[in-house]
């Protein structure tokens, strides 16, 4: 049987009729064609699905989408304001923090709500805060990069230098 | 990763949940934060007819100090425990568990309730209760009632907790001064079970006399077990290296672990043996600030 569910979306209001085995992450991509979220696993273990839900980071593949009625979604399409990238997304960017970007929505999700709960994370605490967050490519360093550069960025201090390193 | 079709329910009050899970029957299933439910349901291990969602319920999210002891709602999300400052100042054995559970994300939506109904001898929370001695309150259609922690665990994902009843609390004493507590768990990597894990709570009088101590075990049995012949090892006795290292081989010899991914029966033996020492020693350390 459909229900019905209300849902804002980067800030845009939709009403839609769901199932109740609908999951959100397939209420993302297909009903609204949001398709930046992405399926990396079927055990809740990747993050690439990760979007905020009432600001906090959850992944949409194990969250159904009728759990979603009344709530507020960011996804990655929601990060940019007016055609001005996050700190996140500029800091993935200038860091090189992204090869193939399969995880990078997530990854940016996640650590959109790492940064609004501890503006200042050290290395570890980023590795920490991270850890639901898989990538295949990267080896995680820029991601920690990328990380600190969109918090220095946020708190209004010099930006860490992007230079690559070689040892 | 696709569920099977099922009814969705979501009751405003707690009545009203416990009304549609005798409505449903046997085939409902109280969907709480989901992640370990709904990874189940896709993958078809789990078909129920009908889940009751009781997130919309008021009233089921708090961690609060009253008459000697700390309440802590079913529907507390793991990330609250985790920043709970009455938590940590108590109980540091919190901290501890929690960062060690799953990740973030799932810490966002996780519950304590669940993870102690869900009845898996691999989630982290059943020892960590165990050791502290805490009692299960579940609520049903004449109201509710409490199970103490070690008659809550029955057998591979069953607890004493009837259909028709949700956990809605629990309930830990809150210890003398003198107590420490400790948990650790060897994991392969973040989000992963326990290989083992070993839950420590210890109360010391000033003369270093073990007054108290609570020790359980996380995914070294079939069902979530209390060290009961390595605390009365420890218990009216002198904190000494002979004592702990006796604790340690009690438990060791006590579990029982399977052969797994994870390693070899004998390999887990060892393991509990070394966790319930490390974990000893930490709680007595906290004990003794």
């Amino acid at each position: 049987m459909l229900k019905q569910i209300t849902v804002t979306v980067n800030g845009e209001q939709h009403t839609l009729e769901v199932e109740p085995r609908l999951l959100l992450v397939h209420m993302i991509r297909e009903l609204l064609n949001l398709t930046g979220t992405h399926i990396g696993c079927d055990t809740s273990s990747c993050g690439a699905c990760t979007i905020l839900l009432d600001g906090k980071s959850v992944k949409s593949c194990t969250v159904l989408a009728v759990q979603a009625n009344g709530k507020s979604i960011t996804t990655i399409e929601g990060v940019a304001k007016d055609g001005q990238l996050s700190p996140l997304q500029e800091g993935f960017k200038e860091n090189h923090g992204l090869h193939c970007g399969f995880c990078t929505p997530g990854m940016i999700l996640r650590a959109t709500e790492l940064l609004a709960n501890n503006p200042n994370p050290t290395e570890e605490e980023i590795r920490w805060g991270i850890a639901g967050n898989l990538c295949r490519c990267t080896g995680y360093n820029n991601i920690v990069k990328a990380i600190q550069y969109a918090g220095a960025k946020i708190r209004g201090e010099e930006l860490p230098s992007t230079e690559p390193e070689f040892v | 990763m696709i569920p099977q079709s099922f009814q969705y329910e979501s009751p405003g009050t707690l009545e009203e949940a416990i009304q549609l899970l005798h409505q449903y029957g046997d085939e409902a299933k109280i969907l709480s934060g989901g992640h370990s439910l709904i990874p189940m349901m896709k993958l078809r291990f789990a078909t129920p007819e009908a889940l009751i969602d009781i997130n919309n319920i008021p009233g089921l999210s708090y961690i609060r100090e009253e008459g000697g002891k700390i309440k802590i709602g079913a529907l507390t999300r793991e990330v609250d425990l985790e920043r709970s400052e009455t938590l940590a100042k108590i109980f540091p054995i919190f901290r501890d568990a929690t960062k060690l559970i799953a990740d973030p994300q799932v810490r966002n939506m996780g519950t304590i309730g669940g993870n102690l109904a869900h009845g898996d001898a691999a989630n982290d929370h059943p020892a960590v209760m165990m050791a502290l001695n805490a009692t299960i309150v579940a609520t049903g259609a004449d109201g509710p009632r409490e199970i103490p922690i070690d008659e809550f665990f029955y057998g591979f994902y069953m607890t004493a907790l009837q259909h028709g009843e949700i956990l809605t609390e629990i309930q830990i004493p809150v210890p003398p001064a003198g107590t420490g507590s400790a948990y650790h768990k060897l994991e392969r990597k973040v989000g992963d079970y326990a290989t083992a894990g070993v839950a420590v709570q210890l109360t010391l009088g000033d003369d270093g006399m073990v007054k108290a101590a609570g020790i359980g075990l996380t995914n070294v049995n079939p069902t979530p077990m209390r060290a009961g012949r390595s605390e009365a090892a420890l218990i009216g006795k002198p904190l000494s290296e002979e004592s702990i290292d006796e604790a340690a081989r009690l438990a060791s010899e006590d579990c029982s672990p399977s052969s797994d991914l994870r390693g070899s029966e004998e390999y887990k033996r060892a393991m509990v043996a070394v966790l319930v020492k490390r974990m000893i020693h930490e709680a007595a350390n906290k004990a003794r600030q």
